[in-house]
């Protein structure tokens, strides 16, 4: 084993996850403040542990909810890790989970939550336009030419995927029909007693082509969070904890230059990512049992997924087919809650409690005898995250 | 009015009070097309930065290029985001690369019927579009196919 699989493997440990009820979109009941209490409670329950043992907290996304205050509504005695994740978007998911094992691992605190709350009735949407009547900077170089919202900022990679490598739009088609193919069978899910059909698809409205309806994310309120430990802590708690096997964020060279100038322009932005998340957890693609891969878009799904090491570009349109896509049956089981698709958009953090989940062997819809299990979050921003989990059995 | 591909009513680009990019807005105004080039080391560079992501220099120059580049990629944006664009759509947005100043990109809209046929690696020109009735004037750089 190298250095670098000794860093994190095995070390930590998720000891419990919390969601609230997923909301449609200006619909919870609760403010954001009191969602992310509620989320952090259920993880705290889940764990079996007192929520004054919390004393760490990691978001991102500059959530609106600060560690001082969840601390003090938690009655924690003391608050010894406090992190923010930089970047937009869901890019951090993975990495706040991320930081949370680097408190552990360093000894700066012994229970650290990764969280996240969103309720857009309370403090407005994402798929939006400016609302200002100028605009200055990085931004005049795109809005005036109506590119506002995420979904017009990243459609043109997904245009040039199909132009470069010949991915088919058929795709994209398959990884919506496999989210709310799960979202079916998961109460938890929006889009629970929904289905979609190939038909309704095809049929549904462009957002902005290549995109239709369905390969946007939701927009949801509510909240989740994540509490790690070190493996020791953990098994204290549980026989059959679920083990951090490698997280890592990063993004390629100058992903985060202005008008559409990155100089890899095709990318999920986790080319720089995998290879030291594989290194690091001490297993390789093909033991992966189970995939969460982060739908902003769907066209960024297939990126990730390739650049995942899942399959390749000229194997794409073989391997991503709603078929290999769907648990149990398929070799390449894809959001199994139903994602940001169909589940909800809490920015990618219920993709990583779905990954603990399958190794939980918990899933609504279940992979058999998954041990390894993946997610990456928020392809396509500037700075993006994956994480592997593992059970005891993968540690050996 | 009618002359503009999108209506008004979208925010309007103002010159960051930083400075950073004023010699490109001012260049469109005159209908010259002005990029970052690096006289240390050559680079090309697009957005504006404060220094040569090159060799790190300070000492980013401006160069003017010619207005005409090859379309990269594109999309089609139906659902309108902007109260201004509610009778605007759809419409067409493409990402142009500037083979001739090290493969710069810019966005833009394309001229012309929305469901025109194109394809990438089609040659474009730059068409400025002047917009004289702001409060505050400014002109975009949009393009048009070279059939």
């Amino acid at each position: 084993m190298g250095e670098l699989e000794h860093s994190l493997r095995g070390r930590v440990a998720v000891v419990g996850v919390g969601e609230t009820t997923y909301y449609k979109r200006g619909q919870s009941p609760d403010p954001e403040f009191v969602l992310v209490l509620k989320a952090i409670l259920a993880a705290c329950a889940d764990a079996g542990i007192d929520p004054s043992t919390i004393d760490g907290f990691c978001s991102y996304s500059n959530d609106r909810n600060t560690p001082a205050r969840l601390s003090a509504a938690l009655g924690c005695e003391v608050i010894r890790y406090s992190n923010m994740q930089w970047g937009g978007g869901g890019g951090g998911a993975a990495a706040a989970v991320q930081n949370a094992c680097a408190a552990v691992l360093s000894g700066s605190a012994d229970c650290v939550v990764a969280y996240r709350g969103l309720a857009q009735g309370q403090f407005g949407r994402f798929g939006q336009g400016a609302r200002s009547s100028t605009i200055s900077g990085a931004a005049a170089l795109t809005v005036p030419y109506g590119v506002m919202s995420p979904a017009q900022t990243y459609a043109m990679r997904t245009t040039r995927l199909f132009h470069d490598h010949g991915i088919s739009p058929d795709t994209l088609k398959a990884v919506s029909l496999a989210a709310y193919h799960h979202a079916q069978n998961n109460p938890r899910a929006v889009m629970y007693g929904r289905p979609l059909t190939p038909e309704a698809y095809d049929a549904s409205r462009w957002i902005t082509e290549p995109f239709h309806l369905y390969d946007v994310c939701l927009e949801n309120d509510g909240a989740a969070a994540v509490i790690v430990m070190s493996a020791e802590r953990a098994r204290d708690l549980s026989d059959r904890p679920v083990y951090v096997l490698g997280a890592q964020q990063g993004g390629p060279r100058r992903s985060g230059v202005a008008g559409h100038n990155q100089p890899d322009y095709v990318t999920s932005s986790l080319k720089p990512v995998v290879p030291r998340l594989y290194e690091q957890a001490g297993v390789t693609p093909a033991d992966v049992d189970v995939v969460q891969s982060y739908e902003n878009f769907t066209g960024a799904v297939v990126m990730s997924l390739i650049e995942g090491g899942f399959c390749t570009y000229e194997s794409a349109n073989e391997v991503l087919t709603f078929d290999n896509l769907i648990a149990p049956s398929g070799k390449l089981p894809l959001n199994t809650s139903g994602g940001n698709l169909a589940e909800c958009y809490m920015h990618g953090l219920g993709l990583v409690i779905e990954a603990v989940r399958q190794v939980r062997g918990t899933s609504t819809n279940q992979v058999p005898g998954a041990t390894v299990s993946y997610v990456n979050a928020g392809p396509m921003v500037e700075v993006v995250s994956a994480a592997i989990f593992g059970s005891a059995e993968v540690l050996g | 009015m009618s002359d503009y591909v999108l209506p008004a009513g979208l925010p309007a680009p103002v010159p960051a009070r930083d400075g950073l990019d004023r010699p490109y807005w001012e260049g469109t105004r005159r209908h010259e097309l002005w990029v970052q080039r690096c006289p240390g080391c050559g680079t090309w560079q697009w957005g504006p930065e404060w220094n040569c992501h090159g060799c790190r220099s300070f000492a980013i120059g401006w160069e003017q290029v010619a207005p005409e580049g090859v379309l990269y990629s594109w999309q089609r944006p139906w659902h309108p985001v902007h109260g201004a664009l509610a009778d605007a759509v759809p419409y067409t947005v493409v990402l142009v690369e500037l083979p001739h100043a090290g493969g710069i990109r810019m966005v833009g809209n394309l001229l012309g019927d929305p469901m025109q046929p194109f394809a990438i690696g089609d040659r474009v020109e730059a068409v400025f579009e002047d917009h004289d009735d702001s409060p505050t004037p400014f002109t975009l750089v949009q393009w048009r196919v070279v059939r």
